[in-house]
C-alpha cells in the first residue's frame, strides 16, 4: 500500500468499514452548502435514495423538489447556474444523465454551465431492482459530452471530497455514485485532486515488471484484494485508482503503460464507452500495450444480490485474477 | 365484456384477496420491493385479469388479445400475482420475485418473461407505447378491431413530461381503442403528490386534451367494470379512468402512508410496527377484512 496516501490500514480486514458512495455525496453536499451559499440542490422524487435529504433538512430554502421530472430538472439547473447558483441535481444515474441526456448536453454543456450531476445507483450492484435500474452506460454518456468532467469515486470519503472539489471547478461535472455500502479504502487524510490518478498498491518484485490495474469506483477494492492475493504467487501488480475518468490522467497512464507493459481495466460499467475505452483511446495513440477489460460485455443487468451479479457479469475477484494472468501471457 | 352479477363480484373480491396475500408473501420472500402501489391496485388487477381483459392465459401470445401495458413497473408484484392466479404461470413461482435467475424481475423485463407486453420500471413511457400499439392496430385492422389497449399508470409518473406528450398525441389521434387507468393514490416516493408536485385535477387535465374521463373509486368492482364499459363505448377518442385508490389497501399500518411506497413488510421504519411482526399483521389484516369491506 502506498504510504503517503494515508489509506485505511484496515483495508484488507474482513471487518473493514463500509459505507455507500451516495452517502459520502450526501454528507459532502451539506459541507458544500455550509461553505458556499450559492450551492443549491434539486432532486427528482428520490431525495433519500440519493441522500440529498441531509441537505434538504439543513437548507430547506435552497432545496428544490422537482417531482419525477429529470429532463425539467436538468434545464432548471442550467437556468439557476446562469444566475450564479451552483446547482447539484440528483436522481438515479439511469434517469440522470440517462433520461435527460440531451437536456444536459444542450442546456448545461453547450452553455457551459457549472451544474453538478449526481447519478446514484450506478452498476449492477443495485441488485434486486433489476436491469432497468442498473446504469451501465452512464460513464459513456457523460464522458462523450464536451466540457464534462466525470468522477467515479471509489468510496464514501472520496465521494465527499469529489463534491467539495467539484464546487470549485468550472463547467459541468458528473459524479457517479452507488447504492450499496462498500469498503472504505481512503481516509480523511488521503489527498484528492480532480484529474489525478493515484497508485494505491504496488507489489512489484525485483524480477519482472508488474501488471498495471486501472480501476474506478468501489470495484477498486476487489482489485486491491486480488493484488494482495497474487503476491503469494509472486505476481507483481500495481493498482491505480482512476477516480477521475475525464479529464483522464494521461501522463500517469502513459507512465503506467511504460512501466508495466500490460494493463487491466476494472469498472462496473459497459466496457464500451467506459474507463476501458478511455484508457484504450489514450494508449493506442501514445503507448500501445496489451489490455484486458473487466466490465460488462454488451449486456443488460438483472435482479439478484449485488454479489451474485458481480460474479455473473464477470466483475469478481476471480475474473480480475484471470485477466491479470491473461494479460501477462500477452506481454 | 360480460355484465357483472353478484356472483362475479364475489369472485373478483376473492381473487383480489388472493392477490393481496400473494403480494405480501412475495415481498417478504424477496426482502425488498414495493408494497403500497401493488396493494392499492389489487382490485383493479383482479377486475382486469378476471373480467375485463380479452386474453388466454394458456396462449399468452394469442394475437387477438387485448394489450395491457403496465407503465409504472414498480407495481409488478400485483401484475405477477394477477397473472399467476389467472393461470399464466404457477402461483408457487411468485416466491422467486427479485431473485437471481427468476422470471419475475424486480421490474418487469420481457427477456425473462416474454409474455409481458412490455418491460418497464423507468416511469413515464408506458402510455407512449400503448399509443403506438393502438395506432398500429388501427392502421392494420381499422377502428373496430375489437380489441382494446389498456395502460395502467401512476399519478407520480404524471410528473414526467413524456406522459403529457402521449396524452396530447392520443387526443390528436382520437384513439378510441385506448383506455388509460391512472392509479390516483396521491403518493409518490418523497411524499404526497400534492406536496411533491401538485397535480390538481387529473381529470380536468386529461379532459382538456380531448380525453373521455371517468373518475371512480378504484376499490369498487361495479365502478371499475362499468367505467371500462363506458370507455369502450367511446369511439371517437381515448378514455382515462382516474381510479382513486388507497395505497397499501388492506394492511392497516400501510394504508395512505407514502413510506410504504418502496419498502416490503419487515422494514424498520420509525412509528411503524416491529419489523418482525409486520408480515404477520399484514396477513392477519387481509384475512379479517377478507374483501368484505366496501368503499363506496
Ligand atoms: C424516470 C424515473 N424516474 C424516477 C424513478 C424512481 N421512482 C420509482 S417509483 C417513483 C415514484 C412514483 O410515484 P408513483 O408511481 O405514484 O408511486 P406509488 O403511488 O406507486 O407509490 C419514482 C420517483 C423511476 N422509476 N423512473
Ligand atoms: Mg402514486
Amino acid at each position: 500500500m502506498t504510504k503517503d496516501l494515508h489509506l485505511n490500514p484496515k483495508l484488507f480486514d474482513k471487518d473493514v468499514e463500509k459505507n455507500a458512495t451516495r452517502t459520502g455525496f450526501g454528507h459532502g453536499l451539506v459541507l458544500a452548502g455550509d461553505k458556499n451559499a450559492d450551492v443549491v440542490a434539486l432532486c427528482a422524487d428520490l431525495t433519500e435514495s440519493t441522500q440529498m435529504h441531509f441537505f434538504r433538512d439543513k437548507f430547506p430554502a435552497r432545496f428544490f423538489e422537482m417531482g419525477v421530472a429529470e429532463q425539467n430538472m436538468a434545464s432548471v439547473a442550467s437556468g439557476m447556474s446562469a444566475m450564479g447558483k451552483i446547482p447539484f441535481i440528483a436522481s438515479y444515474a439511469m434517469f440522470s444523465p440517462g433520461r435527460n441526456w440531451e437536456q444536459i448536453r444542450t442546456t448545461i454543456c453547450y452553455n457551459n454551465r457549472h451544474v453538478i450531476i449526481a447519478g446514484s445507483h450506478a452498476g449492477v450492484s443495485v441488485g434486486p431492482d433489476g436491469g432497468s435500474h442498473q446504469a451501465l452506460e452512464d460513464i459513456a454518456l457523460a464522458r462523450v459530452l464536451p466540457r464534462m468532467t466525470v468522477i467515479s469515486p471509489c468510496d464514501a470519503i472520496e465521494a465527499r471530497k469529489a463534491v467539495l472539489a467539484s464546487v470549485d471547478m468550472e463547467g459541468p461535472v458528473y459524479i457517479r455514485l452507488a447504492r450499496n455500502k462498500t469498503p472504505v479504502m481512503t481516509t480523511n487524510e488521503t489527498p484528492f485532486e480532480i484529474g489525478k490518478a493515484q497508485m494505491f498498491y504496488d507489489s512489484s518484485f525485483p524480477q519482472g515488471r508488474p501488471v498495471g490495474i486501472i480501476a474506478t469506483g468501489p470495484l477498486l477494492h476487489k482489485a486491491l484484494k486480488v493484488a494482495e492475493q497474487l503476491k503469494k504467487e509472486k505476481i507483481s501488480v500495481q493498482v491505480w485508482n482512476f477516480a477521475t475518468i475525464k479529464p483522464l490522467d494521461e501522463k500517469a497512464l502513459v507512465e503506467i503503460a511504460k512501466n508495466c507493459g500490460a494493463i487491466v481495466t476494472v469498472e462496473e460499467h459497459q466496457i464500451a464507452g467506459g474507463l476501458g475505452s478511455a484508457v484504450s483511446e489514450c494508449l493506442a495513440q501514445n503507448f500501445p500495450v496489451p489490455i484486458e477489460f473487466i466490465g460488462v460485455r454488451d449486456q443488460f443487468g438483472q435482479s439478484g444480490t449485488p454479489e451474485e451479479l458481480i460474479e455473473h457479469y464477470g466483475l469478481g475477484e476471480s475474473n480480475i485474477a484471470e485477466a491479470i494472468k491473461k494479460v501477462i501471457s500477452r506481454k | 365484456m360480460q355484465p357483472l352479477d353478484d356472483k362475479k363480484i364475489g369472485l373478483l373480491k376473492e381473487k383480489a384477496h388472493d392477490i393481496r396475500v400473494s403480494i405480501i408473501e412475495m415481498l417478504v420472500s424477496a426482502g425488498s420491493g414495493h408494497s403500497a402501489g401493488p396493494l392499492g391496485m389489487a382490485d383493479i388487477f383482479s377486475a382486469l385479469y378476471f373480467h375485463i381483459l380479452k386474453h388466454d392465459p394458456k396462449v399468452p401470445t394469442w394475437p387477438g388479445r387485448d394489450r395491457l401495458v403496465v407503465s409504472n413497473g414498480h407495481i409488478c408484484p400485483v401484475l405477477y400475482a394477477a397473472m399467476a392466479h389467472s393461470g399464466y404461470f404457477p402461483v408457487s413461482e411468485l416466491l422467486t420475485l427479485r431473485k437471481f435467475g427468476s422470471r419475475l424481475q424486480g421490474h418487469p423485463h420481457r427477456d425473462f418473461l416474454p409474455m409481458l407486453e412490455t418491460s418497464s420500471g423507468p416511469l413515464g413511457s408506458g402510455l407512449s407505447q400503448a399509443v403506438g400499439m393502438a395506432l398500429a392496430d388501427r392502421l392494420d385492422r381499422g377502428k373496430d378491431s375489437g380489441r382494446f389497449f389498456y395502460c395502467v399508470m401512476s399519478d407520480g409518473e404524471l410528473d414526467e413530461g413524456q406522459s403529457w406528450e402521449a396524452v396530447l398525441l392520443a387526443g390528436k389521434e382520437k384513439l378510441g381503442n385506448l383506455i388509460a387507468i391512472v392509479d390516483r393514490n396521491n403518493i409518490q416516493i418523497d411524499g404526497f403528490t400534492e406536496d411533491v408536485m401538485p397535480l390538481g385535477s387529473v381529470a380536468h387535465k386529461f379532459e382538456s386534451f380531448g380525453w373521455h374521463v371517468e373518475e371512480i373509486d378504484g376499490h369498487n368492482f361495479e365502478a371499475i367494470v362499468e367505467s371500462v364499459g363506458r370507455a369502450q363505448a367511446v369511439f371517437d377518442g381515448p378514455s382515462v379512468i382516474v381510479a382513486r385508490t388507497i395505497p397499501g389497501k388492506g394492511v392497516s399500518y400501510m394504508e395512505r402512508d407514502f413510506k410504504w411506497h418502496g419498502n416490503p413488510p419487515g422494514t424498520a421504519i420509525p412509528g411503524e410496527p416491529d419489523p418482525k411482526e409486520q408480515a404477520k399483521i399484514a396477513l392477519h389484516d387481509l384475512r379479517t377484512l377478507d374483501g368484505q369491506i366496501e368503499h363506496e
